[in-house]
C-alpha cells in the first residue's frame, strides 16, 4: 500500500471503451434535446451540450465515473417512472419511500458518507487496505445516492406544479447536498489518479460535517421542503453559476483537509519519523503538490463562477458588480487564493505555512458560503438560516 | 533584443528602484491581502443607508469619525480606491517587466545549451542507437512534431541538437491573467462614480439632500444626458411617465436626465398557489423623438430592456398613489357626532381642523392584501386575512407625529369582530393595538353612540343621580351632603375614566384616598364606575334585549374607551373604499465600461486555464556520432506539474527508443 501511495496513475482505457462512452454521451445529449426541444431555449441546449462534453472528458479514462453516471441515470429514470404524475407515491410506494424519493436518497447519502468516513479512518488505523477500499466504495455509493436524490428532487419539483419546477440548487439545503456530492467526486478523482486513499478520511470529515448540518437544517428548520423560485432566481444562469461555484467550494474544502493531514504528518515526522501515520500517509511532497493542484482547480472554477455571477447580476440586478456582501466575500475568497497561488508559484513557498494558509482559507470560504447568509444582509438572501 | 540585460547594473537609480518596488511580488501579495481585509468592512457595516440610521446606531462621535473615513460607502472611499490603484500599478509594472521575456519564452526554442547543462536536468537519459545520425535525427523530429512539439535542429561542432517545445502558450496565460486585472479595473473605473465625485469636489455639482419634486431640484444637482456611466432608480406610477432617474449619492441624490421618456402602463405581480411572488412585470412604453413610433416592451426581473445603451431593469415596486376613501369617526366630541368622509391618496398630505387643533394627515402606505399573523395572538403561526391596510401619520401643529396602521376589514377575536388599528410614536417602537368593537350592523355606530353618551355630561349626571338614589335607598341613607358627594363622585369617576382610562382612576385611588380607606373604598369605586358605565350603556337599550352579546359588547367598548387616551388621535380613520395604483421601481443604468470588464473577464478565464492546465514542456536531444556508434541524449523540463512530467518522460523515452532500433 505505502509503495504505491502518491504515484501517478495515468492508465488510459481502451479506445473502444472511450469511444463507446463518448458515443453514449453524445446520444444522451441528442435525446434530451430532441425530447425537450419544445421547452428548451438556446441557453438550455448549450448547457446540455456543455455538460455532455464535460462528462465525455471526465469519463473517458475514469471507469468509476462511468458507472456512477450509469447508476444515477438508471435509478433516477426508474424513480421518475414510478412517480408518473403522482407525487404522493413518494410516501406510499415502497421503492420511492425507502430508497429513491429525494428525501430517502439524501438520508442514504448521509448515512453512507458517515460510514465511508469511519471506514477510511479504520483502514488507516488498522493498516487495512480492504477496509479503506470499502471506504471508497461507500463514498461512491453516497455520491451516487446524493446525485440520484438531486435528480429525483428536480422531477418532484415539477410534480408539485409546472411553474414550481426548477433545478435543485436554489437554496442552502440543496446546495449543501450539491457540495457533498461534488466534493466527494473531486476527491474520488484524485484518489484514483494519485493513489491517496489514506487521505480519504480527512476529506470525508468535511463532507460528514456538511451532512450533519444538512440533517439539522432539514429536521430542525424544515428546510427540505421544495419551495418555488423567487423571481430573481428564475434564470438559466443559476444552472451554471451555482455548480461552478461549488466545484470551487468543494476543492477549497478538500485542499484544507489535505492541509490538516499535511500538518499532522509533518508534526508526527518530527516526533516519530517511523510512526504508523507517517508510513501510511502519502509523503509530504505529494500532499503539498496535491494541495496546490486542488487549489489551482478550485481557483479556476471559482474565477469562472464569480464571472458568471457578474454576468447574471448584470441581467437581474442592473449591474455586474454591486459590492453586495456575497459578491464581496467571493472577491475576498478569490483574493486569498490568488495570494496563496502567487506565494506558491512565484515565491516558491511550500510546506507548513502553505498548509496552514489552506486551512485558514477554508474558514474564509466557509464564511463566504454560510456566514454571509447567517450574519449579513444583502441581495443574496436566498439561503437564510 | 536581449540588450536590456545591461540595465541589470548593481546600482539602481531612484526611478528604477521605485519601478522595482511597485513590481515586487511582496507588494503585490500585500496588496491582494490588504484589499481582501478592506473589503470586509463594507460587508460588516451595511452600506449606503440613510445617514440618520448611522447616527442613531453609532452616536454623534463615532458617526463623524466613520463618515470622515468614508465607511458608509467604503468602495468609493478615496483610500479604498488608492489600494485598487496601487494594485493596478503593481500589476502593470509586473506585466511591463515580464512581457518581453514571456513573449520570447513563448516562441524561443533554446538552442544554446551544452551537453553538461542537459545532463544536469532532473530528467535526462541517454542510449545508443543503431541507425545513422541523420536518419535518427529525422525520425526523432518527426515523432516530436507528431506529439505536438515545435522543433528546431541546430548543427553543433560535434553533434546535432534538436530543441523542442510544447505549451508555450502557458506564458500567454501569465500575460492574460495579469492584463485581465488591469482591464477589469479600468472598465470598472469607467463605470464608477469617480467623475461625479471629482465634479462635486470642483464645485460643479451639488448632492441634493432635501425631499423635493423633480421640477424643484436646482440645476446644480442635475446631470445632463451624456456618455457618462450612472446607475439610477425611479418609481413610476402606472399611467405616468418620467424622463429622469435618481442617482443615489451618500445621504442625497442627483437627478440624471434621460434622452427618452419612460411611460409605465401596468405593473403586475403574479403569485404561486402558495402565495409567494412568482413574477414582477412592467409593461412600459419608451417615447423618443428618434423613434418612428413609441417602443412598447415588457420587462421583468432577469429580463431588462436595453435601449440606446441604457438598460432598464425591474428592481422594485411600491404604491403609486392609490386613491383612498376614508370615514373619519370622531373620538373627540368636539369634532362632531357623525363620521366625516375624506378622499385622499397615498403619499398625499392634507390638513384638517379636528376640534381645536389643526392636524396634518400623511398617508404613507397602502397594501391591498394582508395575510398576516395576528400581532396580538400568542401563536405567530396562525395566519389571518386582515384585508387591505393603510399606514398614515397624524402630525400635530408642533410637528410631532404618531404613526398608525389601520386594517379595512374587521378582524375576529374571541368570536367578536373588531376594527384593528396599530399606533406607535416612533418607527423604533412596536405597534400597540386598539380594538374597536363592531356592532350588529357591522359598523362603529353603536360604539360611537356609547362614547357620545359617556361624554354627555348632563346624561352622566342624571344617571349618577339615579344610581345614587337607588344606592342610598338600599342602605337607608338620605343625608343631603352624602347624596351630593356620591353623585359628584360617580360623575367624576366617569369623567376621569373618559380622560385617562382605568389607569387614571386607579392612580386617583392610590394617591387621593386616605390609606386606611383605600383597601375597602378602592374596589368599591371601581365597581361603581363599572356600574355607571353599564347604566350609561343600557340607558338606551331596551331591557328585554339585554343578553350575553350586549354584555360582551359593553365590556369591549369599555376596554376600547379605556385605551383611547393612549391612542392619541381625535378620529378613527376607517378605510371604506380604494383604487389600487401601483408604481414600478425601475433601475436605469448606463455602463460603458461593461464590454471592457467582460473582455477582461475573458482574458482572466483564458489566462487561468492556460496557466494551470497547459504546462510548458521543453525537450532537447543531442545526437552524437562517436567511435562506438551513435548516442542519443534526451533531456526535458516542465514548468508546471513535475509529477505529471515523470510518466510523460518515461513514456516518451520508451517511444523514442523503439523508434531508433536502439541497441540497449
Amino acid at each position: 500500500m505505502t509503495t504505491t501511495t502518491g504515484t501517478l496513475n495515468l492508465v488510459e482505457d481502451r479506445p473502444f471503451t472511450q469511444w463507446l462512452w463518448r458515443g453514449v454521451m453524445a446520444l444522451a445529449a441528442m435525446a434530451l434535446i430532441a425530447i425537450y426541444s419544445s421547452v428548451f431555449d438556446i441557453y438550455e441546449i448549450s448547457i446540455v451540450i456543455f455538460t455532455a462534453v464535460a462528462m465525455m472528458f471526465l469519463g473517458q479514462n475514469w471507469s468509476g465515473f462511468r458507472w456512477h453516471s450509469l447508476a444515477v441515470t438508471i435509478l433516477s429514470l426508474l424513480a421518475i417512472r414510478i412517480y408518473g404524475n403522482d407525487l404522493t407515491l413518494g410516501e406510499t410506494d415502497f421503492f420511492l419511500s425507502y430508497l429513491l424519493a429525494s428525501q430517502s436518497a439524501f438520508m442514504w447519502m448521509s448515512a453512507l458518507f458517515v460510514m465511508a468516513t469511519v471506514s477510511y479512518f479504520a483502514g488507516l488505523l488498522f493498516r487495512s487496505e480492504f477496509t479503506a477500499k470499502v471506504g471508497t466504495g461507500l463514498t461512491w455509493s453516497a455520491a451516487t445516492m446524493g446525485m440520484i436524490g438531486l435528480m429525483v428532487r428536480w422531477k418532484e419539483s415539477y410534480l408539485i406544479g409546472a411553474d414550481v419546477g426548477h433545478i435543485p440548487v436554489s437554496n442552502l439545503y440543496e446546495v449543501f447536498i450539491l457540495f457533498s456530492v461534488i466534493t466527494a467526486l473531486i476527491y474520488l478523482f484524485y484518489e484514483r489518479r494519485y493513489q491517496i486513499r489514506s487521505l480519504g478520511g480527512f476529506v470525508l470529515l468535511v463532507i460528514s460535517a456538511a451532512v450533519a448540518f444538512l440533517l439539522w437544517y432539514g429536521f430542525e428548520r424544515g428546510a427540505h421542503e421544495i419551495q418555488p423560485l423567487v423571481p430573481a432566481l428564475q434564470s438559466y444562469w443559476m444552472k451554471i453559476h451555482v455548480p461552478a461555484n461549488f466545484v470551487g467550494y468543494g476543492t477549497f474544502a478538500m485542499a484544507a483537509m489535505i492541509g490538516v493531514a499535511y500538518l499532522l504528518v509533518s508534526w508526527q515526522q518530527t516526533k516519530n519519523p517511523n510512526g504508523r501515520l507517517v508510513e501510511a500517509m502519502p509523503s509530504l511532497a505529494v500532499m503539498d503538490e496535491l494541495m496546490y493542484k486542488v487549489i489551482a482547480l478550485g481557483f479556476a472554477f471559482f474565477t469562472v463562477a464569480t464571472i458568471l455571477g457578474a454576468l447574471w447580476a448584470a441581467e437581474a440586478w442592473g449591474g455586474y458588480w454591486s459590492w453586495d456582501p456575497k459578491e464581496t466575500w467571493a472577491l475576498i475568497v478569490w483574493l486569498n487564493y490568488a495570494a496563496w497561488l502567487h506565494m506558491r508559484m512565484t515565491k516558491g513557498w511550500s510546506g507548513n505555512p502553505m498548509a496552514w494558509w489552506a486551512v485558514i482559507g477554508l474558514f474564509v470560504t466557509l464564511f463566504a458560503f454560510l456566514g454571509v447568509n447567517m450574519f449579513l444582509t444583502g441581495l443574496h438572501s436566498y439561503g437564510t438560516l | 533584443m536581449s540588450e536590456t540585460s545591461d540595465s541589470q547594473a548593481p546600482r539602481y537609480t531612484l526611478g528604477q528602484r521605485i519601478f522595482l518596488f511597485f513590481g515586487s511580488m511582496d507588494l503585490a501579495i500585500t496588496l491582494l491581502l490588504t484589499l481582501a481585509v478592506a473589503s470586509v468592512i463594507g460587508t460588516v457595516l451595511q452600506q449606503n443607508q440613510p445617514y440618520t440610521d448611522y447616527l442613531i446606531k453609532f452616536g454623534p462621535f463615532w458617526f463623524e469619525i466613520f463618515e470622515t473615513a468614508g465607511l458608509y460607502d467604503v468602495y468609493s472611499a478615496l483610500w479604498f480606491l488608492a489600494i485598487l490603484t496601487l494594485l493596478v500599478v503593481s500589476t502593470s509594472v509586473c506585466v511591463i517587466r515580464q512581457t518581453p521575456s514571456m513573449i520570447r519564452d513563448m516562441w524561443h526554442l533554446r538552442t544554446h545549451v551544452q551537453e553538461k547543462s542537459l545532463q544536469a536536468l532532473r530528467h535526462n537519459i541517454s542510449w545508443k542507437v543503431s541507425t545513422p545520425e541523420n536518419q535518427t535525427v529525422t525520425a526523432l523530429m518527426a515523432e516530436f512534431t507528431k506529439q505536438g512539439f515545435r522543433v528546431k535542429q541546430t548543427d553543433k561542432t560535434d553533434a546535432i541538437l534538436i530543441s523542442a517545445m510544447r505549451g508555450g502558450m502557458n506564458r500567454l496565460g501569465y500575460i492574460l491573467t495579469h492584463l485581465a486585472i488591469i482591464v477589469i479595473c479600468v472598465g470598472g473605473l469607467m463605470d464608477s462614480n469617480l467623475p461625479l465625485k471629482f465634479a462635486e469636489w470642483q464645485g460643479k455639482i451639488k448632492v441634493e439632500t432635501r425631499d423635493l419634486a423633480v421640477s424643484q431640484v436646482p440645476a446644480k444637482s442635475r446631470l445632463s444626458v451624456s456618455k457618462q456611466a450612472f446607475r439610477g432608480s425611479i418609481n413610476i406610477p402606472e399611467g405616468r411617465s418620467s424622463d429622469v432617474a435618481f442617482v443615489a449619492m451618500r445621504d442625497g441624490y442627483l437627478v440624471q436626465s434621460l434622452p427618452f421618456k419612460i411611460e409605465v402602463i401596468d405593473f403586475r405581480i403574479e403569485h404561486y398557489e402558495t402565495g409567494q411572488p412568482k413574477s414582477f412585470e412592467t409593461d412600459l412604453i419608451v417615447h423618443d423623438s428618434d423613434l418612428a413610433e413609441p417602443l412598447a416592451a415588457t420587462i421583468s426581473v432577469n429580463h431588462p430592456l436595453i435601449y440606446k445603451g441604457y438598460a432598464i431593469y425591474q428592481a422594485s415596486f411600491s404604491d403609486g398613489g392609490s386613491l383612498l376613501s376614508i370615514d373619519a369617526w370622531p373620538l373627540d366630541d368636539r369634532i362632531g357626532k357623525e363620521a366625516i368622509a375624506i378622499e385622499t391618496q397615498v403619499f398625499q398630505t392634507s390638513q384638517f381642523r379636528w376640534g381645536e387643533q389643526k392636524t396634518q394627515l400623511e398617508i404613507t402606505a397602502f397594501r391591498p392584501f394582508n395575510i398576516n399573523a395576528d400581532p396580538t395572538d400568542d401563536d405567530p403561526g396562525r395566519l389571518r386575512n386582515f384585508g387591505p391596510s393603510m399606514g398614515f401619520k397624524l402630525r400635530s401643529e408642533t410637528g410631532e407625529a404618531m404613526e398608525y396602521l389601520n386594517y379595512m376589514l374587521p378582524v375576529t377575536r374571541n368570536e367578536r369582530e373588531f376594527y384593528l388599528s396599530g399606533v406607535r410614536a416612533s418607527p423604533a417602537d412596536e405597534f400597540g393595538y386598539l380594538y374597536l368593537p363592531v356592532d350588529n350592523n357591522g359598523e362603529l355606530t353603536e360604539f360611537n353612540q356609547f362614547l357620545k353618551r359617556v361624554r354627555d355630561k348632563a346624561l352622566v349626571s342624571a344617571i349618577a343621580g339615579e344610581m345614587m338614589l337607588e344606592t342610598l335607598a338600599a342602605i337607608d341613607g338620605s343625608e343631603e351632603g352624602l347624596q351630593q358627594s356620591l353623585q359628584q363622585t360617580l360623575t367624576m369617576l366617569v369623567a376621569m375614566f373618559e380622560r385617562g382610562g382605568f389607569t387614571t382612576v386607579t392612580e386617583f385611588i392610590e394617591t387621593s384616598l386616605p390609606e386606611a380607606e383605600r383597601e375597602t373604598l378602592g374596589p368599591a369605586y371601581l365597581a361603581m364606575l363599572r356600574e355607571m358605565l353599564a347604566r350609561i350603556y343600557f340607558s338606551k337599550v331596551d331591557d328585554e334585549l339585554v343578553g350575553e352579546a350586549e354584555l360582551l359588547f359593553l365590556q369591549d367598548a369599555v376596554d376600547a374607551i379605556g385605551s383611547l387616551p393612549r391612542y392619541g388621535s381625535p378620529v378613527f380613520l376607517m378605510l371604506t373604499d380604494y383604487e389600487h395604483v401601483e408604481a414600478s421601481g425601475l433601475q436605469i443604468a448606463r455602463s460603458p465600461g461593461k464590454p471592457v470588464v467582460y473582455l477582461g473577464c475573458a482574458f482572466l478565464v483564458a489566462g487561468v486555464f492556460l496557466l494551470f492546465y497547459l504546462p510548458q514542456r521543453r525537450l532537447w536531444v543531442l545526437v552524437k556520432t562517436q567511435a562506438q556508434g551513435v548516442t542519443v541524449l534526451l533531456a526535458g523540463m516542465s514548468n508546471r506539474n513535475p509529477r505529471d512530467f515523470d510518466p510523460f518522460f518515461d513514456q516518451l523515452t520508451n517511444t523514442l527508443k523503439q523508434l531508433n532500433g536502439n541497441s540497449h
